[in-house]
């Protein structure tokens, strides 16, 4: 692990424009700072990737900045607005294996979940609650898996069932932690298709993701993360071999169309 | 999906009969063949045994799903202290001792979740010790307090094990109005208690006070736990806790369904259980609860269809069938189309050599019962609907095949790989179209 500065001056703008801006943020279990002086800032309207090798602290920055977790410092605004004011437009989409899938529930009911913050208190969910639940299974293509028990799904299924309660939020921004982890081709491409949706919407999207090879292809905006923040931009100048080594050491082969790949090597 | 979803309700409600039903048998029954007799008394048992295993049931089924079956037997454990002080400092009255075990109970959690909060102790680790602890300190107070020269201790350690005969009326009008303000809570709070038990972390995010939340939810598992107390003791009243809700998680797979059954399934056990314990006033009754819940517990893993044993077995046994069906015919069919002719008789013993002895037997009877194949000697024939059959499966495969290799060229929709599935039902015919195409294209 690296604790100096990496040189890049945190900007000190008015925040126009930016859908997320994270100043000097810093997690810390045991001592050890799971994610270090993270200062980020993310335009509105990009689909962004956060990446790192394990243990970097990706998941830890989602959910500091979501107050799921305490920070040590730092402070973090959405569209210029603390959590407390913003998190009616603020999506998240844990990880699929935080939940037990046996539990006695149905599709459509853990995505009328969704709408819950929104009801506020003593309110049940009801007719337009469903529908809305409805729509967004269907944007998932799940309408036909509205009544299943959750434990029934696969893995992928699970995932998309996720993302649907996450778009009934109707959010601004969303938060999602490992949405493409062992998912099959056809989840893949659903997400794919839910991230695009999303941008033309003018929403803003942060992904955890794992796969190098997909980065390019499936966003424009990306973070690169180790404890500290090593680079974070457009993808074009960010997601570059050497910031790349920057970030996961020796241990990232090269492809040669400036992709990049985890080897299996040191 | 949805004709299977209202069977499912009908099983519900059936089962709901059913409990009513046999409760409704279990009166006569224990009156004549037991020669319970059901007087003034009896009957505050009989009542507040059932309205314990309600109110119990239900809350009971939150804990098993927070996974916190064992946080209530050290909750309950916990409690005993608490009764004991309480005792020493204002006698013997039924709300004051409960008083204090809800009071020595949440201390023991707020202990285990500080112990596994600050330090490396896992939360069964921090559960263990505590429940120990205060088990321990409460039967020191319990010693203490019997050698006292004081005759209205008697009863108090009937708190062990618990004591269906020392509930008289006023005791149940306190456990129905402090059940009955316990059920109001979790109504008004109902989808946040669920949605905190699904996905706290997805609570947290939306903005939902989880620790909140979360210490209400647990603080009215505590006020189960400790009404119960008198009725299942300490040691015993975790069973009466969780088991209902066990039992009924068996049926259903919707949690108001899943809690309306805890509490019928409750009802029934602390019922019958205090019933049966009335009939010798030494037998304990959380002892005879426990066993009739157990019983319900077994039948339902055992029975529920669906997740129960049984179905499980039997639909292993179909699969295996199937599968051993559909290995035969392919080696069957194989065989026949390489001798010229799909009509080609098929010698036993290759069979058996390919798919292994027993698999095939168990194939070809299956086989056989659906017309697709006939004996011929030694030998096994397909029968015309069997060459169409195993045709059509052949060319299902085939398709797959196809379709993986090809799918993104030919521009085909995705749908996830399921070769048990038709494929032609899968995608559009305009899809199936182009794969046939292609097929033909690869064989010609």
């Amino acid at each position: 692990m690296r604790f100096q500065n990496n040189g890049q001056p945190a900007q000190n703008m008015n925040g126009a424009g930016k859908a997320l801006i994270i100043d000097d943020l810093t997690v810390a279990y045991d001592s050890n700072p799971a994610i270090w002086d993270v200062d980020l800032e993310v335009p509105e309207g990009v689909l962004m990737a956060i990446v790192g090798p394990n243990g970097a602290g990706k998941s830890t920055l989602i959910k500091a900045a979501l107050n799921l977790i305490p920070r040590s410092a730092g402070t973090v605004r959405f569209y210029g607005q603390p959590y407390e004011q913003a998190r009616s437009f603020v999506g998240y989409v844990p990880q699929r294996g935080s939940v037990d899938w046996d539990f006695p529930t149905t599709v459509i009911d853990v995505v009328t979940m969704g709408l819950y913050g929104k009801l506020g208190w003593f309110r049940r969910p009801g007719r337009r609650e469903r529908e809305l639940a409805m729509y967004a299974l269907e944007q998932v293509e799940l309408q036909d898996f509205a009544g299943r028990q959750i434990s029934q799904l696969s893995g992928g299924q699970q995932q998309r069932t996720f993302l649907a309660r996450a778009l009934v939020q109707d959010a601004r921004i969303y938060f999602m932690d490992e949405p493409f982890a062992a998912v099959d081709a056809v989840t893949e491409r659903a997400i794919v298709a839910i991230l695009h949706e999303l941008r033309q919407q003018g929403k803003t999207v942060l992904v955890v993701h794992h796969d190098l090879q997909t980065v390019a292809e499936y966003f424009d905006w990306v973070t690169l993360l180790n404890v500290e923040v090593v680079a974070s931009g457009p993808v074009g100048t960010t997601f570059t071999p050497e910031k790349l080594r920057q970030t996961y050491g020796g241990r990232v082969a090269f492809l040669q169309n400036g992709q990049a790949a985890l080897a299996t090597g040191d | 999906m949805v004709r299977q979803r209202a069977a499912e309700d009908r099983r519900i409600w059936l089962l709901i009969g059913a409990i009513a039903l046999l409760a409704a048998l279990f009166v006569p029954f224990s009156q004549f063949v037991l020669n319970v007799n059901y007087d003034y008394t009896l009957r505050a048992v009989a009542f507040g045994g059932a309205l314990l295993g309600v109110v119990s049931g239900v809350l009971g089924s939150f804990a098993i799903l927070r996974q916190e079956s064992l946080l209530g037997d050290a909750l309950s454990h916990a409690a005993l202290p608490g009764v004991a002080i309480a005792f020493l400092l204002a006698g013997r009255q039924l709300a004051v001792l409960l008083i204090g075990a809800a009071v020595a109970s949440w201390l023991g959690v707020y202990f285990i979740r500080a112990l596994t909060g600050s330090t490396r102790l896992k939360q069964d680790t921090a559960m263990g010790i505590v429940l120990a602890a205060w088990f321990a300190a409460g039967i020191a107070l319990l010693a203490y307090i019997q050698a006292r020269p004081d005759a209205s201790q008697a009863g108090l350690k009937t708190f062990i094990f618990g004591q269906a005969a020392a509930i008289v009326w006023q005791d149940v009008q306190l456990i129905a109005v402090v059940g009955g303000a316990a059920f109001l809570i979790l109504g008004l709070f109902w989808k946040e208690f669920k949605l905190i038990t699904f996905d706290p972390e997805f609570a947290g995010a939306n903005g939902f006070r989880v620790n909140f939340l979360s210490m209400l939810l647990s603080t009215l598992i505590v006020v189960a736990i400790v009404l119960g107390l008198q009725l299942a003791g300490v040691v015993l009243m975790v069973g009466m806790l969780i088991a209902p809700g066990i039992a009924a998680r068996q049926w259903t797979n919707q949690l108001t369904q899943m809690v309306l059954l805890a509490a019928v399934f409750g009802a029934f056990a602390g019922g019958t259980g205090a019933i049966l314990s009335a009939i010798d006033t030494n037998l304990p009754t959380g002892p005879m609860i426990i066993v009739v819940s157990f019983i319900l517990v077994v039948l339902s893993i055992g029975f529920a269809p669906g997740r129960g044993l049984v179905w499980t077995w039997l639909r292993q046994r179909r699969d295996r069938e199937r599968f051993a069906a559909q290995t035969v015919l392919r080696e069957l069919f194989h065989y026949a189309f390489d001798h010229g002719s799909l009509t080609t008789a098929v010698p036993e013993s290759f069979l058996l050599g390919v798919s292994g002895g027993h698999a095939a037997r168990l194939g070809l009877r299956r086989l056989r019962s659906q017309g697709y194949v006939q004996p011929v000697g030694d030998k096994w024939q397909l029968t015309p609907s069997g060459v169409a059959f195993a045709s059509h499966s052949a060319q299902n495969v085939l398709l797959w095949d196809i379709y993986r290799q090809y799918g993104d060229e030919l521009g085909l929709p995705l749908v996830a790989e399921d070769r048990q599935q038709n494929i032609r039902r899968l995608l559009p015919d305009e899809a199936v179209a182009r794969l046939e195409e292609k097929l033909a294209g690869r064989l010609g």
